[in-house]
């Protein structure tokens, strides 16, 4: 683990001084070149060793081994995940996963069964690149690390920590290690096969696309999927003063609309109207799931 | 004053008409009853349809086109995808642009029912106000491994019914995910360009669809 590191580390120095050297309009991407030199050994790599493993791994092991071997390391993982999401000041998510390792690790064998899940204790994945981002550290450029993939820059220099805070560095034996490391690479590799074979499909530009995806899903992980500023301009809608002109629009096209019932016609109706209406439906907290549906 | 007026005026307006509303058949789909529908639909039919699980890619196509499309405002989500360029583009880019970037997500959705194995979908409550006509419903795709996948839907309502104009598939949302590559195409060769880059990459799906076609039948 210790020479990925020093790759990483070598790699950040590099593509700093490619930035300098290359000038691209993307403000999130000034190493552009140097990642997408990257990318490609990645994805060559990719494509000649990693990706035919984890397909024959996942065309040759039974179902259940391979949830067996995806919730074991997902059970090691949750230890550093807990840590994290105390650093971060949630208490009740972290004691969460504790509890997730508890039950895992013993009643789950050793974490082959995922008990914690069915129990109701949900799963979260947090590492200290999000907690960096949560303690407002801004995320700097994207940077495309080899073997790594998609980073940060803040991320980057948090990788080294969160090698430190993973169980598997610390086996005893170094052979051990490699191998542990090894599954867990093809076991992650083969569960997002379909991922990245409809990714393929949709991108027009798989560099383009996987970066401002992956910078996206970082930034909603942080927020733990709230899209912040976008809530606001919904609420300033709705102000008192609209409301007079939204009520204007709405008799407009509501009164055809009410001519077309009549005449026993399918017609989608305003649901606010109706809501508006019923006043304590408005006040109630709008449960409008189904939480057992399946 | 007068603003708590207004409002009074506002609410008691809403109120008559659907009153009036309410005496009449109803027929309401909220955005989140819409994507649900939908949802469960889809999957159904995926795990269901002996056609799809055989890897009969027109039918999945079909499916999509049945189902999804009739809710999906395509040209919204070509918009804002392509940013300040739309207002550049004259009316039959527009139109040539939409097309092609329907006709992407369409082979995208149906690589993705052509996955759908053990799957369940649960929505979360949404929260939205009365009276708001752009919202976001909020669902998880279980699987029998993994974490489950959000995915977030934008709806807007448009002449009385819902329409998705963007998806958001574990944190990132589409439109975003393609506005860089579509600002580059453009910068590269106009608009003209990202229409040749979209009418390419749409036959190469086309190809690949109907060679997988072959293969299953």
């Amino acid at each position: 683990m210790k020479s990925i590191v020093k790759i990483a580390t070598a790699t950040l120095l590099v593509a700093a001084m490619a930035g300098c050297a290359t000038t691209h309009n993307n403000p999130v991407d000034p190493f552009e070149g140097f990642n997408r030199a990257v990318f490609s050994f990645n994805d060559g790599l990719d494509r000649v060793a990693l990706k035919p493993v984890a397909t024959a791994y996942q065309k040759i092991l039974p179902s259940f081994v391979q949830t067996g071997v995806g919730n074991f390391f997902g059970n090691l993982a949750d230890v550093w995940t807990s840590v994290n999401n105390l650093l971060q000041g949630k208490v009740e998510d972290g004691l969460n996963d504790m509890m997730r390792v508890v039950v895992n690790s013993t009643l789950g064998f050793g974490g082959l069964l995922d008990i914690g899940s069915e129990a109701g204790l949900q799963k979260h994945k947090e590492d200290f690149g999000q907690t960096l981002g949560v303690w407002g550290v801004k995320s700097g450029p994207y940077v495309v690390l080899p073997l790594l993939g998609s980073s940060t820059l803040r991320d980057t220099l948090a990788t080294p920590i969160d090698f430190a805070g993973d169980p598997v560095s610390y086996a005893e034996s170094p052979r051990g290690r490699i191998a542990a490391n090894l599954v867990r690479v093809i076991d992650a590799r083969a569960s997002s096969l379909s991922a990245t074979s409809m990714v393929e499909d949709a991108a027009i530009d798989r560099y383009e696309f996987i970066r401002d995806g992956y910078l996206q899903r970082r930034e909603s992980k942080i927020h733990d999927g709230e899209s912040g500023p976008r809530k606001k301009a919904d609420q300033s809608r709705i102000a008192p003063d609209n409301v007079e002109k939204v009520a204007a629009v709405e008799s407009e096209t509501a009164a055809p609309t009410v001519k077309t019932a009549v005449a026993g016609t399918k017609v989608k109706l305003d649901t606010a109207l109706v809501e508006a209406a019923k006043e304590d439906a408005t006040l109630a907290p709008r449960v409008s799931s189904d939480p057992a549906s399946k | 004053m007068n603003s708590l007026k207004k409002y009074l005026l506002a609410a008691l307006s809403i109120a008559s008409l659907s009153f009036a509303t309410h005496a009449v058949a109803v027929d309401v789909e909220a955005p989140d009853a819409l994507v649900k529908r939908i949802s469960q639909e889809v999957l159904d039919i995926a795990k269901t349809d002996k056609d799809i699980q055989g890897g009969n890619q027109k039918r999945v196509l079909q499916v999509v086109e049945e189902k999804i499309l009739p809710s999906v405002d395509f040209q919204k989500m070509t918009s804002l995808a392509a940013g300040r360029f739309w207002r550049e583009a004259t009316t039959e880019q527009q139109k040539q642009l939409t097309t092609e970037f329907r006709s992407l997500l369409v082979y995208t959705y149906a690589g993705a029912i052509s996955q759908v194995r053990d799957q369940k979908v649960q929505f979360k409550p949404m929260r939205a106000a009365a009276g708001d006509t752009d919202v976001e419903v909020h669902s998880e795709v279980m699987q029998s491994r993994g974490e489950p996948i959000v995915i977030n839907y934008r709806l807007e309502k448009e002449a009385g019914a819902w329409k998705i104009y963007d998806v958001n598939v574990l944190g990132a949302w589409l439109v975003e995910s393609y506005k860089s590559t579509f600002a580059a195409e453009i910068n590269k060769g106009g608009i003209d360009g990202l229409i040749k880059v979209l009418t390419d990459k749409n036959k190469k799906l086309a190809a690949a669809t109907a060679a997988r076609n072959k293969s299953a039948s």
